[in-house]
């Protein structure tokens, strides 16, 4: 067996690794020198600056925004057509399972630039090529977290709720939606990280002046990146922390509960 | 409650996926395969063959390789290690591993500029235990050093859920009957642990070989990747013809190396990537 120091020691260098970046971008957030890395002391100035921003408050709105909406409609459309999906036979079941795949499947360079090939025929470049291009890639998710749970669904107790005299409706939202929930969230919050983090994409179907937190950062680099920017980083990591943190929390609790 | 009447649901849905996903696809074969008069042409696909191109190319599929290699190099100890952890603990661990993940991959992408820049922390670093600076940034390996960052965790999952499946009592048959620790590595946790290994190669390998944000950021103009011409095409030339040409080789690559992977993964249910 591996000695227990050289487990630990590995497992230290894999962790260091992965947090080095945020460590860097988290002691910079406070340095009070613009020039790149050389320490000149403590300062809270680029935090203040963060608000003060447009660009920046904008970007995180738009992504914000956008993340939700479309998130919101790739579930509506996903749990309707998963619906649909759960009812077909075996053939026509693959083929669309199929096509969902290959949204996921593609390479995200040759999704974003057919969509733009398409939206440059008929509309203009806006935010609303941005969020069709968003519910493209997010009704997948939804589809295949909430497919399996369809088809583990009880279907006698949804016809004993229609012989009881349920309208059908009725009997889904009392019956089925509760076995669904876990599959629809999990593609809700799927599709909206996979939203929040998309930068090709939005790169390539955004008009003019639209910018997302990813899109900004990347013209931030190629500019040269303002200290604002270590500043918004370490928001952005606390809050996905805290986030993270209270999702497994209640996860957990609800699943201690549950045995 | 299974009624004909249902798979209706399914039609908004579908149109959307016609409307969004198989239009626009067939529309890349459309400008793929004409030149800029409309005529039919294959000179948008065979641009691939001028040196640049397969330069790129060439680089690219060296790249998603490498990166592929030094992700499970990276993962597959680490799958281990984490597995033989107990319980209680090696939930919020494998927090900790994969929360670096949900950060912004521009900022950490931004975060590694800063790290291999000529002036950046790492020489800052060099340069307070007196070795000489070195000129990282901007290299193939900068741009390798990016990707791996950006595609570990993708390994890990998978190869740590296989990994986590896997019964003790495989393993201890395997020592009631002699084998030593390797043994029981080679010929029992690594085959079973396969699925977890495939799919962590196809969610690495698809992303490196076609992305082209890394390479812009860590790799300025020195290094190519086929998804950098696509852009170029694109967003500078707007010569949509050769970049729909271009994209219709990746295309293909994508589906050779999904053919390749699926070829080795015989289980199903390839779809639960989380």
């Amino acid at each position: 067996m591996v000695k227990t120091w050289v487990k630990r020691l590995y497992m230290a260098f894999i962790f260091l690794l992965l947090y080095l970046p945020i460590i860097v971008l988290v002691v910079l957030s406070f340095n009070k020198s613009k020039a790149r890395v050389t320490w000149s002391g403590f300062t809270f100035q680029w935090y203040a600056n963060l608000f003060d921003n447009s660009r920046i408050t904008d970007a995180f709105t738009t992504t914000l925004t956008l993340a939700f909406g479309s998130a919101l409609a790739a579930t509506i459309i996903g749990v309707v057509g998963a619906i649909g999906i759960s009812a077909m036979k075996k053939r026509n079941y693959s083929i669309m399972l199929g096509a969902t795949n290959i949204p996921m499947l593609n390479a995200e360079i040759v999704t974003a630039l057919s969509l733009t090939l398409l939206f440059i025929r008929f509309i203009k470049l806006g935010i609303t090529t941005v969020f069709i291009g968003h519910v493209t890639f997010g009704v997948p998710y939804v589809i295949l977290n909430v497919l399996p749970r369809l088809r583990t669904l009880n279907k006698n107790a949804y016809e004993a709720a229609l012989d009881l005299g349920a309208t059908p409706l009725y009997a889904f939202f009392k019956v089925c939606w509760p076995e669904l929930m876990p599959g629809i969230m999990s593609g809700f919050l799927m599709a909206a990280t996979m939203s929040m983090d998309d930068f090709v994409i939005t790169y390539f179907t955004r008009g003019p002046g639209i910018n997302t937190i990813s899109t900004m950062v990347y013209s931030e680099v190629k500019r040269g990146i303002q200290p604002e920017m270590y500043a918004l980083s370490t928001l952005l990591f606390l809050l996905i922390l805290v986030l993270l943190l209270l999702f497994n929390f209640l996860s957990g609790r609800k699943n201690s509960m549950e045995v | 409650m299974n009624s004909p009447k249902k798979t209706w649901f399914a039609f908004p849905y579908i149109l959307w996926i016609i409307g969004f996903t198989l239009i626009p696809l067939g529309l890349v074969l459309y400008y793929a395969f004409t030149g800029a008069d409309g005529g039919f042409t294959l000179a948008n696909v065979l641009a691939i063959t001028e040196p640049v191109h397969l330069k790129s190319l060439w680089t690219s599929l060296k790249m998603a390789f490498l990166t592929t290699l030094i992700c499970f190099i990276l993962a597959y100890p680490l799958g281990l290690v984490l597995c033989s952890l107990n319980l209680k603990k090696s939930n919020f661990i494998i927090f900790l591993f994969i929360l670096p993940m949900w950060m912004n991959f521009l900022l950490r992408t931004m975060a590694w500029q800063l790290i291999l820049s000529t002036n950046g922390v790492l020489n800052t670093l060099l340069g307070f235990l007196h070795l000489p600076k070195v000129h990282i940034i901007y290299t193939f390996q900068a741009v390798l050093i990016g990707m791996v960052y950006d595609f570990l965790p993708f390994m890990i999952l998978p190869i740590y859920n296989s990994l986590s499946s896997i019964g003790d009592d495989v393993v201890e048959a395997g020592k009631d009957l002699g084998a030593g620790y390797f043994t029981i590595l080679r010929k029992i946790i690594f085959p079973l642990s396969l699925p977890g290994v495939i799919s962590g190669i196809t969610m690495v390998f698809v992303p490196s070989m076609t992305s082209f944000v890394i390479s812009n950021i860590l790799g300025g103009s020195n290094t190519l990747l086929i998804g950098n011409i696509i852009e170029q095409e694109f967003t500078y030339n707007f010569n949509w013809n050769l970049g729909s040409g271009l994209s219709f080789v990746l295309l293909v690559f994508t589906l050779i190396s999904m053919g390749l992977m699926s070829v080795f993964d015989k289980s199903e249910g390839g779809t639960n990537k989380w």
